[in-house]
């Protein structure tokens, strides 16, 4: 059982760039303050939902691994996986990354207590999502790249993390 | 064999509703003076199509390394779930421009064979190019899509990619 799921859109990493130039202006308070205000999650569920905004935090702050990842600083190892495996561990969570070809960004967080989610399940969750996100997009009432908001889809993540699909 | 049908009557459908679109505008006459149909509304009803359809298809395809790669994927697995068979020939010049060459293109063995009706194929190949173009902003490629047509049924989509 995951305890959080994010989707975070495709041009996250010229928005870092832009906020980048601001810091160089102004502070450090700014660069976060802008961070998140761009990247913000196109979709965020939460299994407690009091708990989001930490996650959001979580999730943001692993989005530079995942470009570390893709972007290949070590290219020797070619791997051309979608999933990315185990971003970080924290002391209580551990964060898993997931790109696709079109650079849409999954992050799954689960409970560092949490022993019987091994990479297969993960992987396998990741799958399941990313074909949920393949339908929305085909959804006509969907504009690629605004925040998600269908009731249906957030049902279907909602069970997907918990593990009743 | 009739499942294939009702995609291409579909297609023709859609080319026939844009044009006859086009007529009912006021600057129609204008626009037949120039001799140059306005085929962007197809064009970018081509674009969100592809743009929409390639997070499906690529779902279960590692990631890209490069754009030739990409290019690659476009050449046999795009173009045989859209058009049934796989492209005859792709050329490449290294920066960027890619041609891609379809001997017996889809949407065009059924016109004609030969240069009969030359004049109006350029309606059948917009929306294709739109589809091309949509899919590889998708994939994070930006480009300018273009079609030639010699003698039909064979086409070549010219696509140049834009480097920012």
């Amino acid at each position: 059982m995951a305890v959080c799921v994010a989707i975070v859109g495709k041009d996250v990493s010229r928005n870092c760039l832009e906020a980048n130039e601001i810091t160089l202006k102004y502070t450090l308070m700014i660069y976060e303050y802008s961070c998140l205000f761009l990247e913000f999650p196109k979709f965020i569920s939460c299994l407690n939902p009091d708990e989001e905004l930490s996650f959001q935090y979580k999730v943001l702050s692993s989005l530079d691994i995942v470009e570390e990842k893709i972007n290949g600083i070590n290219k020797a190892s070619d791997n051309r996986e979608l999933f990315l495996g185990m971003l970080y561990a924290l002391e209580t969570h551990k964060i898993y990354g997931y790109v696709t070809n079109t650079r849409m960004k999954f992050i799954i967080v689960v409970d560092s207590s949490n022993m019987a989610l091994r990479d297969n399940e993960i992987r396998s969750m990741f799958r399941k999502i990313h074909s949920e996100y393949a339908d929305i997009v085909g959804n006509p009432f969907y504009t690629p790249g605004e925040a998600i908001t269908f009731k249906s889809f957030a049902n279907n993540i909602k069970n997907i993390m918990t593990g009743t699909v | 064999m009739s499942e294939e049908t009702v995609f291409e009557l579909l297609h023709s459908e859609l080319v026939n509703y844009v044009i006859q679109n086009n007529e009912k505008t006021p600057e129609y006459t204008e626009v037949s003076e120039r001799k140059e149909e306005d085929l962007s509304n197809l064009e970018y009803i081509g674009f969100f199509t592809g743009f929409r359809m390639i997070e499906r298809l690529t779902r279960e395809m590692p990631r890209f390394k490069d754009e030739l790669d990409t290019m690659k994927f476009i050449c046999t697995d795009f173009w045989s779930v859209i058009y049934k068979k796989q492209i005859d020939n792709l050329r490449t010049n290294h920066q960027g421009v890619y041609v891609l060459q379809d001997n017996n293109f889809r949407f065009l063995t059924r016109l004609s064979n030969g240069k009969q009706y030359l004049d109006v194929a350029p309606r059948y190949v917009t929306f294709t190019c739109g589809v091309l173009r949509g899919s590889l902003a998708n994939l994070g490629v930006d480009s300018i899509v273009t079609a030639e047509i010699q003698t039909m049924p064979s086409c070549k989509f010219h696509i140049q990619v834009q480097r920012s």
